[in-house]
């Protein structure tokens, strides 16, 4: 059964040095439950971005939060770079594991199955490959001369997303980004903040059970409202572009960056 | 001065690489191929997908789709950049240094390790022209402009577009045409690869009044979606 719990008690449920899976910044980023779990003073998380990451990994990073990342990206999209992931990487302060998007969500999808690895095409050939001695390049059992990249299944501890909408049962609305899915599939628990929650049942409606994630796969969800600000919501709200620049110009020192904490994450 | 600016050029330009082609994407972090994919289904029967629009994006699977598509051969064309590009085509999104400690950091290599590969066309482009930014060699290789051996390989680099210049590329670069108000002296000083030249080497066309028209309306509007402070700049 899906617990449905307070935002606080929601990021008290991932513990120090777990693998936290996290969506893309257009995704459903799960922002007040990020600074929830900044509060709180969560360490050692190893962060794996689906399959880039934004604001939350930076804000995160910054807050001394994160051991290791694993990412194909990470940008504030407009806003420019993430500075204090950067800041961190040149400190010598975060281990990277650095990869490709459709590698990752490969390497979800082999979770999903239950199968130890999976083959993927192209990526051979790039010095990605030398920098994952976790990757294996390897002949075609069925075909000869045929050279391929094997890549291991991915697990995650815990998936963290925000969505519009739950119902009472715990379904989730996640609409067309099913991404969200994959992650919740292939993650052991998966905790989720929504913007509301309706009494009707989701998946009672053929209309909107299609773009529902069952119960099922949800561990916990807790209600926030406005939960992925500054980043938007599909077509609920947009990104806070002025809000963005300011992180983006405040996350340029320590200090600027720990004074925005203070004021946005009530540190 | 011109009656256009360097981002309309390199929008124009980059549309007429990927022109009459059937479906054109553009990736994250790329306001010039999202204008470029724009225009070009504007004025032809393409289908432009814009990543991180909700308006101009077929994909309904989530993240994977893309990389899904393209193994089945539903992309025709593709754009990449780099922080470096080299003479081999091989791109550099990652860093410079030693990436578990860089001297510079770029936001990362994304899908290009693996679009590179399975896409039949890619148009590489860099705005900067400058000995920074097209290398002899480039410190980290995100994707490789070519591949040896049985590999299998579908598609790869077919061209590159900066703002001083167009190349072609088979194995080599070889420049093609010089950007309106440019010449072979600057293209030479500014390129730090090795690269062959056109018996000809043309001016390039300047974009026209029906490119113009349609990047200063429609296009720039759409682009406003995704990259609202790039179209409010243009």
């Amino acid at each position: 059964m899906t617990d449905f719990l307070s935002l606080e008690a929601l990021a008290a449920g991932i513990p120090d040095g777990a693998h936290v899976a996290i969506p893309p910044d257009y995704s459903g980023v799960a922002m007040a439950a990020t600074r929830a779990l900044i509060r709180r003073g969560v360490r050692g998380l190893k962060l794996l971005s689906v399959p880039t990451a934004g604001l939350q990994a930076d804000l995160l990073i910054g807050a001394g939060c994160v051991a290791e990342i694993e990412t194909a990206g990470i940008a504030l999209g407009e806003a420019g770079s993430a500075p204090r992931f950067i800041a961190a990487l040149k400190a010598g302060a975060l281990a990277i594991k650095d990869t490709t998007c459709p590698a990752i969500h490969a390497a979800l999808q082999a979770a999903e199955k239950g199968i130890p690895f999976i083959p993927l095409r192209g990526i051979i050939g790039s010095d990605l490959v030398g920098r994952r001695p976790d990757w294996r390049v390897v002949d075609n059992p069925f075909v000869e001369g045929d050279p391929i990249l094997l890549l291991p299944a991915i697990a995650p501890d815990v998936a963290l997303f925000h969505a519009s909408l739950a119902d009472r049962k715990g379904n989730l609305w996640i609409g067309r980004r099913r991404e969200l899915a994959t992650m919740a599939h292939a993650a052991r628990r998966t905790l989720v903040t929504v913007e509301r929650i309706q009494d009707e049942d989701l998946l009672a409606d053929e209309a909107s059970a299609a773009g529902t994630l069952s119960s099922l796969y949800i561990t916990a969800i807790a209600e926030a409202p406005q939960g992925a600000w500054p980043l938007g919501l599909a077509e609920l709200y947009a990104t806070d572009d002025a809000h963005m620049a300011l992180y983006a110009a405040a996350a340029r020192t320590e200090e600027g960056f720990r004074n925005y904490l203070g004021e946005y994450a009530r540190l | 001065m011109p009656g256009y600016s360097g981002t309309e050029l390199m929008i124009a330009l980059l549309a007429r690489e990927v022109a009459g082609l059937g479906h054109v994407v553009a990736g994250a972090l790329s306001p010039l191929p999202a204008g470029a994919a724009l225009l070009a289904q504007a004025m032809g029967p393409t289908r432009a997908t814009i990543l991180g629009s909700r308006r101009f994006n077929p994909f309904g699977e989530g993240g994977r789709e893309l990389f899904d598509c393209a193994a089945e051969g539903r992309i025709d064309a593709f754009f990449l950049s780099g922080g470096q590009i080299d003479g081999e085509a091989n791109i550099n999104l990652l860093a410079i240094g030693d990436p578990n400690r860089p001297t510079v950091r770029f936001p990362g290599s994304f899908g290009s390790a693996y679009l590179y590969f399975l896409v039949p066309k890619i148009v590489l482009f860099r705005e900067e022209h400058s000995r920074r930014s097209l290398v002899q060699r480039v410190d980290f290789i995100s994707a490789p402009g070519g591949s040896s051996g049985n590999l299998m390989r579908r598609g790869g680099p077919k061209a590159l577009v900066t703002g001083l210049a167009r190349f072609a590329f088979e194995g080599r670069f070889r420049l093609d045409s010089i950007h309106p108000g440019h010449s072979l002296a600057d293209v030479e000083a500014a390129t730090g690869f090795e690269f062959d030249r056109a018996a000809t080497i043309a001016v390039t066309a300047p974009p026209t009044e029906a490119e113009l028209r349609l990047i200063r309306g429609p296009v720039r509007t759409d682009l406003a979606e995704v990259y609202p402070r790039f179209a409010a700049g243009m």
